[in-house]
This record gives structure tokens, sequence and C-alpha cells, in this order.
């Protein structure tokens, strides 16, 4: 049988060094599959998250050769075996231990955004009517497994470290399906110019590459929400409008 | 003396699914304190692996679809094995449980006048499945979450549940360790939920992730509570088979709904082989009415696919036993043949079931819309677990409730496709509204120091047995062990040899040892599952010992009689016995109430 070696970061927030694991590999492995054969026989305690390992649940992130990706949707078929392949943590989180980061900035900040608030039901059972093609924009959004791999790639939050004055494209794509949802009423552009911190997304587009998903994100949810901002904050004749009209 | 941090709550959930997070929700709105536990982060848990949708009869596709014919269809698949208050709730509830979800901001796909759209599914008589695409379950977990972080409820991740503290014959608490540094957590909690999921990590082939070691059913047991019917264990028709290591990841029954048919190596269409009695009347024999039923015709009757899973699983197993299997060992699922019925099939085929497109192009390098898919059976779902009020959700210890799939009674001997994710918000809802009940009308119990001190000393045992064996070995060979002898085919030499098995893994699981430190440790957490693994393993082989007969999920070799002549219907009952070895025995299933048996009646 074949067998490959794995560069795997080991270490925690203090120090850390990549450690080579040779292991055999069989017809359809995914990365996943040889880290946790890594972990069964040669590291008991090498330190990964995992869950449904089918693209589903978004908790295998890493670094694959440096590629932003989901251990268990990454077949080692895909990447060279002829030279060591890396696997290490996501660097825009702190480091736990192994390939563990510590997410929970992520689930901080979510709490922080309105949540839903729909109008008052439709009909007089109490529920709504929406056309498919209403919500087809919104479904895209919703397809979002939170991997984070967007977070991870983004440069204001790896590069600049901006995690307190910028959301992440994650929470852009979260804001977008909330705000275009048909049935809610909150209005989320004064947070998304002030707090979210928006303007700081250059558009650049490596969340889109990244997204398992394969969500648009640049394009359908951040590039709209941008507009939205500018509309209601920076158009001329609506500027003149609230000095002459201040809200109530 | 050991260390820990301890919290307080009202009621502590213990699992963040569907069911953990419903049961907080209504907890909290209740107005006490709630604390939610989770193995994993937020929103992992397995409800988000659900794919095919929710069953509720809300009848927007089909107006003759009403909860008496959710509650006869149940019942029907169940064998009538089910707990019929249970399955009489659920019919009933689980319109306005989904209405819920939609006012907290899900978006299940449209009928053409805008309502919630619902499509067919095995066993179910009419389109009762709300649904979006094929990740319903990842639609209902993030709402449950995003409405539930703003709730009040505390959230404890991963952080995972050793052990329950009692008191004076009451549940007072749980013993937890959080898995970044390795710490002890203990909760002390007037109530205690219980929504852990199921077992299938016990088998070799299972649909399900590393969290599904039964921690709930063997917290439950060992603090007292009994396990109900755990010798029906569902194998889902259609997991993945190649490559092998993917083996055993679900493919959805929304493919068969969707048109999508099955066949053996010599081309045939084998489920019209073999039509059970219960279903004679309502399946059809001919592919075109099959296939006419697919896509909406109301009078015409459900294609031999879309029977119950059991027994499309059983047909599967039948067509590789005799030889007319697929290269790897199971079947061909194949949905591209749509193309000879409609002109856009690749694009509709990818829009009804994104998930499986991408999952077969990604990882089997297999294009649906262009080609059948190999499947085979694959550990799905467990159908027995803690036995339970059915009002109230309450186990028989008292302040110790249980709700979704680790609570049993609502499927019977067989679950029907879409009623595990309607089962988790009808009860984990009710699993919160009693608990909220029961810590409103108890005070605080006691937590008792020499308890914490003696689970504590047992949870780090395997450090001082850092040359003891591997236990991901230990794992692997008790999944290998189930995979053979418990499995979808059982019989009384296999099942005692299982019996005498699991005793010589639970002296080698004494004796597993890990390196390494205590943060985020998974040979530690591996060492630590092991215990519920094998609590529950010994329950599913005993319950199927003294089921002589194959009804359901539970088939027998040697006894292929659906019931034993005299023993009438009952429920396996297990329990630990006052010298604290499992016991199984048999009790009676209560006489159904006169109006439900007019409804099943009535319903032919």
């Amino acid at each position: 049988m074949a067998t490959a070696t794995f560069r795997i970061w080991r270490g925690d927030a203090n120090e850390g060094k990549f450690v080579d694991y040779e292991t055999e590999v069989s017809e359809g492995m995914v990365v996943l599959d040889a880290v946790h054969k890594i972990q069964a026989e040669q590291a008991n305690d090498l330190a990964v998250r995992w869950n449904c390992k089918a693209g589903k649940c978004g908790s295998c992130s890493a670094e694959v050769n440096g590629n932003p990706k989901l251990m268990c949707m990454t077949r080692l078929n895909e990447i060279p075996l002829d030279a060591p392949v890396t696997v290490e943590p996501m660097h825009a989180f702190p480091l736990i231990k192994d390939l563990v980061t510590d997410v929970s900035w992520n689930f901080e900040v979510k709490k922080k955004i309105k949540p839903f608030n729909p109008r008052p039901a439709d009909a007089d059972d109490g529920t709504w009517r929406m056309a498919q093609e209403d919500i087809d924009r919104v479904q895209e959004f919703r397809k979002c497994i939170e991997c984070y791999l967007c977070q991870d790639v983004c440069h204001v939050l790896r590069e600049h470290d901006l995690h307190d004055k910028f959301i992440g494209p994650r929470f852009f794509v979260y804001a977008a399906a909330l705000e275009m949802h048909p049935l809610d009423t909150e209005n989320r552009l004064e947070e998304l110019k002030n707090t979210d911190g928006i303007g700081y997304c250059n558009i650049t587009k490596c969340c889109t590459k990244v997204c398992p998903e394969h969500i648009t994100i640049t394009d359908n949810a951040i590039i709209p929400l941008k507009e939205r901002v500018v509309d209601q904050f920076y158009d001329p004749i609506k500027k003149l409008f609230r000095i002459f009209r201040p809200k109530q | 003396m050991v260390q820990y941090e301890t919290h307080e709550y009202d009621v502590l959930v213990i699992g963040a699914g569907g069911a953990g997070l419903r049961a907080a929700i209504e907890a909290s709105s209740a107005g006490v304190s709630v604390g939610l536990v989770c193995k994993s982060l937020l929103g992992k848990a397995h409800t988000v692996m659900a794919e095919g949708g929710v069953a509720a009869a809300l009848a927007n596709v089909d107006e003759r679809d009403g909860w008496r014919v959710h509650f006869a269809d149940t019942m029907r698949g169940g064998q009538y094995l089910n707990n019929w208050r249970m399955a009489e709730l659920h019919a009933k509830e689980a319109p306005d449980r989904v209405r819920e979800l939609e006012a907290w901001g899900a978006l299940f796909d449209r009928t053409q006048d805008g309502r919630i759209l619902q499509r067919n599914f095995g066993g179910h008589q009419y389109p009762r499945l709300a649904h979006v695409g094929d990740r319903t379950g990842l639609e209902m977990i993030r709402v449950l979450q995003d409405h539930g972080i703003h709730q009040g409820v505390d959230v404890h991740m991963e952080c995972t549940v050793i052990s329950l503290l009692k008191d004076d014959g009451r549940v007072v608490g749980a013993f937890g360790y959080e898995r970044e540094k390795g710490r002890f957590k203990i909760f002390s909690a007037k109530a205690v939920v219980l929504a852990t999921g199921g077992v299938g990590k016990a088998f070799k082939i299972t649909s399900n992730s590393w969290e599904y070691t039964g921690d709930g059913h063997s917290l439950a047991y060992h603090a007292g509570a009994e396990l109900i019917d755990m010798e029906f264990v569902q194998f889902h028709p259609t997991g993945m088979v190649w490559p092998p290591s993917v083996r055993g990841i679900l493919v959805t029954e929304g493919v068969r709904g969707e048109g999508g048919i099955l066949t053996n190596s010599e081309g045939d269409r084998f489920m019209f082989d073999h039509i059970p009695e219960l279903y004679q009347n309502q399946t059809s024999d001919d592919p075109e009415e099959g296939w006419r039923y697919t896509q909406g015709d109301r009078d015409a009757r459900r294609p031999p696919e879309l029977l119950t899973r059991d027994h499309v699983a059983r047909c599967i197993v039948r067509e590789v036993q005799e030889g007319r299997g697929s290269p790897h060992g199971g079947v061909f699922l194949d949905i591209s043949w749509i193309s000879e019925k409609i002109s856009n099939a690749e694009e509709h085929i990818r829009r009804k079931l994104p998930s499986m497109y991408h999952q077969f192009m990604q990882l089997a390098d297999i294009d649906i819309t262009k080609e059948p898919m190999e499947v085979g059976p694959t550990t799905h779902y467990v159908m027995g677990g803690i036995r339970v009020d059915a009002d109230s959700q309450m186990t028989s210890v008292p302040g110790l409730f249980a709700g979704g799939e680790c609570g049993a009674g609502l499927h019977g001997a067989n679950r029907l496709g879409g009623n595990s994710l309607s089962d988790l918000l009808v009860f984990g809802k009710r699993a919160g509204e009693y608990a909220a009940q029961f810590a409103k009308e108890n005070g605080v119990g006691k937590v008792n120091e020499a308890e914490i001190e003696a689970v504590a000393s047992e949870a780090l045992k395997p450090f001082d047995n850092a040359d003891g064996e591997n236990p991901f070995q230990i794992q692997y060979d008790l999944q290998d062990m189930m995979q053979d002898l418990v499995g979808i085919a059982r019989s009384d030499d296999g099942l005692h040899n299982a019996g005498e098995e699991i005793h010589k893994l639970v002296q080698r699981a004494d004796q597993a040892g890990v390196g390494g430190n205590r943060e985020y440790n998974p040979g530690w957490h591996t060492a630590l599952d092991l215990e519920h693994m094998l609590t529950i393993s010994e329950a599913i082989a005993l319950a199927a010992l003294e089921r002589k007969a194959s009804i359901g999920a539970h088939s027998r070799d040697d006894y292929p009689e659906k019931e034993e002549p005299g023993a009438g219907k009952y429920n396996t009952v297990v329990r630990k016995n006052a010298d604290g070895e499992m016991e199984v025995s048999r009790e009676p299933i209560p006489e159904l109430r006169e109006d439900l048996q007019d409804v099943i009646e009535e319903m032919g």
C-alpha cells in the first residue's frame, strides 16, 4: 500500500512545531482520514475538530498546503503526495492545540447582530406567504455551514487583526440573510457602517474563493450591503433631506 | 481533593442538537435559568446532517392530510409497537412546531401560492415533509441556534458530561469536563434534560458522527432509568459504499422521493419483487404509476422504493447476498434516469438535491445527474432509548427528562423518514416545558462530594496507565464486533457471542491508557466514551436476544416470523438490577385508546 507524509502542526498557544507522520493511504481518502489514522495509530492526543465528515457541519477547517479547506472534503488525489502534505490550524484565530483554534469570537459577534424580527403574519392562522423567487437569494446565504474559512482568509482579520472593528465575511452573509429576508423588519445598516466595519472590505473576493458551499459572498452579500449603506448614508439628496428633516 | 468549577441552573440541558436547543428555548421562556452543554461547538450537532425534511401534516400540498393520517402512518411504520400517546401528540403538534420555526426565521421551500412546500417520503401517505432542498437539518439547527442565543441560555461548548449526580433518588446535576483545558465542571440543577441523540458510533458502518456514542442512554441507565426497545436500531437503506473512506455517509431518501429507483446488477427494479402485506393497498406494482406518484399525481400509489426503511434495507441485503449486488457490495440508486421523463433533468436534480450532487461529485467522482450511485445500508438511528412519560418526557428518575433520539416510544419498531426532525421539535419542547415546571416545584438538590471524587478519579484513570491499551483500538474492535454480530441480521448464537465479547471489551477498556495531558486530548475523550458505548452495546445485544422475532428494524435469522406465538405486543425493558447487573424483561404495551384504534381502522 502507498504511503504519504503529513507534516502536521503540533503545539499550543505558547509553542509548537511541524511534526512529520508517515501513514498508509488508500483510494478515496480525504485529509481528515489521514489525520484520524495518524491520531489512532501514532498520536492519540493529536487535537482535531470534526463532526459529520460529509461537508455539512463545518467543523474540520484547516490549512492544507497553505489552502483553507475542510479536511473532510479534500481528497488526497487532489494534492501531490510526493512531498509532505502540510496541515496546520486556521491562522486568523488563537490556537488552542494542534489543529484546533479558539473560534469563540465568532459566536460573540453573531450575538451582537440584531435578531430576526418578522412582520405580522399574513394569514389568520399565523402563517406567511412568500414566493420561492423572493427567497432564493436568502437561501443561498443560509447554506453557510459556519466553517469560518472565509474569516480565516480575510486579510482584514488575518493580517490586520481588526477583530474588534470588523465582523468578517461570515457575518456579512448572516446580516445579508436577515436584511434580505422577505419577512424581516429590522434595519441593520447603521451597525454595518459604524461598528461592523463593512467599509474595511475592499472586495478582493478571497472569501468567495474558499467557501466550500460556493456562496458568492462578495457579489451577492457584501456588495449589496455596501450599496445599501451608501444609499442610506452617503446619497447626497437623501443627506440633504436628513439635514432639513431630522429623524423624529 | 479534586479541582472543579461549579455552575448552578434551574434546568440543565445536555446536548445541543435540535431537541436540546428546542428544550432550552422552551425552558428559558418559562422563566427559569438554563444551562446548555454540548460536546461540540454550537450548531455542529447531528441535526445538521438531516437532509430530507421535517414531517408535519400541514396539508399545504394535499389537503387530505391531517394529524389522523400522520398518526396512522407513524403507527403502521412502527409495526404498532409505538407509544401511541406519543404518536398522537407528535402528529397533532408537529404542524405548530414547524410554523413556529418560520416565525423564528426559517425559510422552507415554497409552494406556488407561497406556503411551505412538502415532499413525499417513505411510509408517508401524502407529501408531508417540509424541507429546504436536501439541507433541512442545517436550516433547522441554525434557526434554533440563532433564536436560542437571544433567549438568555448559558451555553457550555465542547463540554462532555461523564456522569449524572443524584441525591435521595432524584437527579441533582451532572459532572462534566471541558475539552480545551480538560478541567472538570460540576453542574447543579433542579432538573436535567437529556438530548444526546443516538448510538450509531457503536457500529462500524454508520452515518453518525463521533458524538453518537449513546451518552444519554448510558447516563440515564446508570442513574437508574429504564431503556426500552433497544434492539430497534435503524439501518438506513442508502448509505454510500464507495470509496471505502466514505462508506456509511448518508444518501437522502429524498433521492427516491424525487423519483430515484433502486436496481440490481441485472438492471431489475428488485423492490417490486416483494411488497409487505401491511402496505399492499398503498403501493404500486406499476413503474409508470410509481413515477406519477413522485411527480405529485394524487391518484397514484407510491413506488416500492418508498416503502419503509427497514424493508428497503432488507431487500438490498437480499440482493447483495444472492449475488446481484453492485461492484462494491451495494445496489444502484439511479436518479439520472428521469432525463427520459423531463427535459431539464440535470438542472432539476441539482436544484432538488444539491448536497447529494456535491457529495458524490466531490467524494466519489460520480455525477448523479448522469450515472447511478452505489448504495447500501448504514447504521442511522435508534428507535429504542430512554423510557419517558409521553406527555412530560420525564424518565422513571424524578427530575430527569429525555427528548429527541435518546428518548424512546414514538417510532416503535421502525421510524419513518422525516419523523425525527418533528420528534425533536415536539418532544424537545415538551421536555423543556416540563423540566422547567419540575424546577419550579422542587428545590435545589444536594450534590454529594464523595460522588464527585469517585467520578473524577475514575475519569483520570487512563492517565495513570500510560502504557495501557490504545482506546481507539478498543473502539474499533467494538465497532467491528457490533457490525458483525448485532447488525442487520442477528441470531441467538451471534448475540450470545456479542455478550461475551462485550465483557472482554469492558475488561480491556478498564485497562485503557492515554499519553499527553488533559488539554484537548482525543485519546482521553475516546477512553471516556468507551463506557457509554459498551453500556449501550450491551443493552442492544441483550434486548435483541430477548425479542425472538423479526419485526421492523430487528431481524433475526433464526426467528423469521414477525411475532412470537402467544407473546402479544410488548416492549423490551433494560434496567440495572440491585446487584448492578444489566437485566432485560418484557412489558406488555398498554391497550390502544379506542378513538385512536378507530383512527387506525379508518385509515386502512
